[in-house]
């Protein structure tokens, strides 16, 4: 019950981009059609799922003070989190690479769709940021932390394509010149946050 | 031994620059406004909005990007001829990883409070767009000095959005400024005042409005910016 509550909560009251504002480069960047906006968004959903169980592991397993203790007795004081950031990244580096031959060799047509995304996700921050939330809040359990990061990968889903419908409908109104494309979408996407902000607070 | 040769007779017929020459200093400036990474670029937003509730967050996150993207640019500019095409992303994620795990610690043991409240933001460095977006487009074919001078151009113009928005949200928001009361406890609604703060401005849809704000000013200002 907890692992649904964690995915709820992911999608609706901590939404990556409307409560962080992580992953909002390629955001602004890759909302400009729907179409593309999804192919995006499947691409992050399927990277967080994977990647943050993995850090998770890594986390509990090698780099948490007292991980190690699976060793042996005497490797109980051992405090490596200072490696995190570059294990991290490399994780999700190499994890991106994986993921895209996988895709290439076993599914041609969800690389064609996903294809040109994957490489971009690896500096993605919402992917990053996924991995470095699940150290701060120390989930229970590892399906907790797989179902944190699926309901995050959703939320941004939800977000992006959310905004490039808009900004295909944007094409026929009358925005003031210098807000035209960048300012108008930030101006978009607070209010489309302040919307959002109705779901903060809702304990589940 | 003639490759020897002709590398030297390059570097003599190269004409020595002044250290800040013009071309130097565009490098500087241009990032301040006209090429800005924030409102022109669109890179490092995501670490830009969340941490701009007060103003000495945005102050100590754009110092730490700033030192991130200068050593980081140096590094790679002195690098740059070593790295093999192929990896060069994943080679400078770890140039990244490391300065990031520096700066980290040196903000967890000399100001602990603001470390706390940047969290994860300053792990997100990493990912910013900004400092990938140098190394590729600067640092890989530039000489170390011109890339540094553009690393600090690109920084104060990350830093001074940053700042400004900050102090925006911080004045209107909670009323302070760097922590201390601007306005006095006896003008507030609760104490039989006129005045209250604008809690709105501390929540995270205020930053985003905020800079499209910005970015509204600045191009109805310098029309040439303005998308088509």
């Amino acid at each position: 019950m907890e692992a649904v509550n964690i995915f709820i909560k992911g999608i609706f009251v901590e939404n990556m981009i409307f409560a962080y504002f992580l992953g909002m480069c390629s955001y602004l960047a890759v909302s400009k059609t729907v179409k593309t906006a999804v192919g995006l968004g499947a691409a992050v959903i399927f990277v967080l799922g994977i990647t943050v169980p993995i850090n998770y592991l890594l986390e509990n397993y090698v780099l948490k003070e007292g991980a190690l203790t699976w060793l042996g007795a005497e490797y109980a004081s051992i405090d490596l989190s200072f490696l995190s950031f570059i294990l991290f990244i490399a994780v999700i580096a190499s994890m991106v690479q994986l993921v895209e031959m996988v895709v290439e060799r076993f599914s041609p047509a969800l690389y064609g769709a996903l294809g040109i995304f994957l490489p971009l996700i690896a500096v993605n921050c919402s992917i990053l940021g996924g991995a470095l939330f699940m150290q701060e809040r120390q989930y229970a359990s590892i399906g907790d932390a797989t179902s944190f990061g699926l309901g995050s990968g959703v939320g941004w889903f939800l977000a992006i394509v959310a905004i490039a419908a808009i900004r295909e409908k944007l094409q026929y109104s009358n925005v003031p010149a210098p807000l035209k494309g960048l300012g108008i979408t930030f101006i978009l996407t607070g209010l489309m946050g302040m919307a959002f902000m109705a779901f903060m607070g809702i304990e589940l | 031994m003639s490759e020897v040769a002709v590398e030297k007779v390059e570097i003599e017929k190269a004409p020595k620059e002044p250290l800040f020459s013009t071309k130097n200093k565009k490098l500087i400036t241009d990032p301040l406004n006209e090429n800005n990474p924030i409102t022109i670029q669109v890179l490092g937003i995501c670490s830009a909005l969340a941490i701009t509730v007060q103003v000495k967050q945005a102050v100590f996150m754009s110092l730490s990007v700033l030192v991130v993207l200068m050593a980081g640019n140096w590094i790679i500019s002195a690098l740059r001829n070593l790295i093999p095409n192929r990896i060069r992303i994943i080679v400078q994620l770890v140039v990244v990883a490391t300065l990031v795990t520096l700066v980290d610690l040196a903000l967890k043991a000399y100001v602990p409070d603001v470390s706390e409240k940047l969290s994860v933001f300053v792990g997100l460095i990493i990912t910013n767009c900004i400092i990938m977006g140098r190394f590729e487009a600067f640092a890989m074919g530039n000489r170390k000095w011109p890339s540094v001078l553009d690393a600090l151009g690109n920084g104060l113009g990350y830093a001074w959005i940053l700042i400004a928005v900050a102090v925006v949200r911080e004045v209107f928001g909670s009323g302070k400024f760097w922590g201390f009361q601007l306005i006095p406890d006896s003008w507030m609604m609760a104490n039989g005042g006129f005045y209250m703060n604008n809690n709105l401005m501390i929540l995270p849809p205020m930053a985003l409005i905020t800079v499209g704000v910005i970015i509204w000013i600045q191009r109805a200002r310098n029309t040439n910016l303005i998308e088509s």
